[in-house]
């Protein structure tokens, strides 16, 4: 059996949440029904948006300075850093990487959340950054606090990071959230426990890093990427069927 | 080969919060400056949920090819001919009416394989609230009549539902617009890939 015959499609749906997930109740009018077309991969999708270091401000990746007006922003000051990899585990360079996050106080600056939570006047909570040769970004930030969202009765977001990768072609791009380890709230989350695999919730959740921790200034926190490459056609890869 | 592939990071909505992280820098739904070859277009539609309703907090992404056809990246065989000023990326939230809108050029045809092209069209992301994995889609000209006929994806989807992939032209004092609705569920559904 090769590749192809195995996995149709570029995207992992054994990992990927499916579109309709009735505890998120927002998936209810929002989920395709109709089944997906089977689309053959062409120059559309093996290509994407090409990014360069200068268009990465000096601060883009220091969110507990890139927004400062009278002082350091309230909170935790975390590092967060990991390694963006293929399927075959290869790095992908020059990654753009995209964060976004709500304060310390889990309030987001945005006209939509009225959380009655406080903004915080030096943190806006958004950064980006290019991975670098080795396919490893890195972000100083402040944690993030749980919020409330009205999905169910007494709903709480876990603290979470929002991530959007652009890989190396358009097919591999990637929108998700990174959590945090021991938070109470994962198992409560119909956003995070969409994901219908145990372990695919489980890479979710960064790992602390205590060698990523910087003494006396701010704890780590890995949090490594996989994007979806392109599947393997027997024309493309003639080998497929001896490497498995 | 599938067997020592690492498994991938699954993917999360983009929620309710983005725009400040994704959007707000500028004109990131502007794909053109002065400096940029060919027809000066804009693509406009609404984004709808399965009742008709606009969907207000839907993000758009699209990737084309430029006015030619090469896209402006290294693994187009040919993109030392591609546009230097046209990245061919753009991004769009949706306001209240659900509407997201672009300015940029009409993407020549690109190859389909070594003997044929493809007709005209740009590739499609919808994230949203609600949408814990994004969407994949095209957009195709309506006004390509004969390109469409012979497209080898188009002939892929039944022939009921190709309109959904069919921006429709409309000329304005600006142009010509191309128009097409995102429906992500019910009647008249959009046809979304599985590439
Ligand atoms: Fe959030």
């Amino acid at each position: 059996m090769s590749a192809l015959s195995r996995r149709l499609s570029s995207l992992d749906w054994s990992i990927h949440p499916p579109y309709l997930h009735a505890a998120y109740e927002s998936t209810l009018l929002r989920s395709p029904q109709k089944p997906l077309v089977p689309l053959p991969q062409t120059l559309s999708e093996m290509t994407g948006p090409v990014y360069g270091h200068d268009e990465i401000q000096p601060l883009d990746h220091d969110l507990t300075r890139n927004a400062v007006s009278d002082g350091p922003p309230i909170g935790e000051r975390i590092i967060v850093t990991g390694r963006i990899v293929d399927e075959v585990g290869r790095p992908v360079p020059n990654a753009l990487v995209e964060v976004w996050q709500a304060n310390a106080a889990g309030r987001y600056r945005h006209l939509v959340d009225q959380h009655d939570a406080p903004l915080d006047p030096n943190f806006t909570g958004a950064g980006r950054v290019l991975t670098n040769r080795a396919g490893e970004y890195r972000f100083v930030t402040i944690r993030p606090g749980a919020y409330p969202w009205r999905n169910h009765e007494n709903a709480w977001r876990p603290a979470h990071i929002h991530f959007s990768v652009f890989g190396r072609a358009f097919i591999s791009r990637l929108v998700t959230q990174m959590y945090f380890p021991g938070d109470p709230l994962l198992p409560l989350d119909p956003v995070l426990q969409g994901v219908p695999d145990e372990r695919g919730r489980a890479r979710l959740v960064a790992d602390y890093a205590h060698d990523v921790t910087e003494p006396e200034w701010a704890l780590g926190y890995r949090f490594d990427i996989v994007l979806n490459g392109s599947r393997m056609t027997p024309f493309e890869d003639p080998d497929a069927d001896d490497d498995e | 080969m599938s067997n020592s592939r690492l498994p991938q990071t699954a993917s999360q909505t983009v929620g309710p919060f983005f725009h400040f992280g994704l959007v707000d820098r500028g004109d990131e739904n502007n794909l053109v400056n002065d400096a940029v070859k060919g027809e000066r277009i804009v693509i406009r539609g609404r984004v709808l949920d399965g009742e008709g309703e606009a969907v207000p907090d839907a993000l758009v992404e699209i990737w084309q090819a430029d006015a030619n056809g090469f896209y402006n990246h290294p693994d187009d065989p040919h993109h030392e001919n591609a546009d230097p000023e046209f990245r061919g990326f753009g991004r769009s939230d949706t306001v209240s009416d659900g509407q997201f809108s672009f300015r940029t050029v009409k993407p020549g045809p690109v190859p389909f394989d070594s003997r044929r092209f493809q007709a005209p069209h740009i590739s499609v992301r919808v994230f949203a609230r609600g949408m814990l994995t994004h969407a994949y889609t095209r957009f195709y000209f309506s006004d390509e009549e004969e390109a469409n006929a012979a497209d080898t994806i188009l002939n892929i989807v039944e022939p009921e539902r190709q309109h959904t992939l069919l921006l429709e032209r409309r000329e304005s004092s600006e142009g010509p617009v191309y128009v097409l609705d995102v429906k992500l569920q019910g009647q008249d559904e959009t046809v979304f890939f599985d590439p």
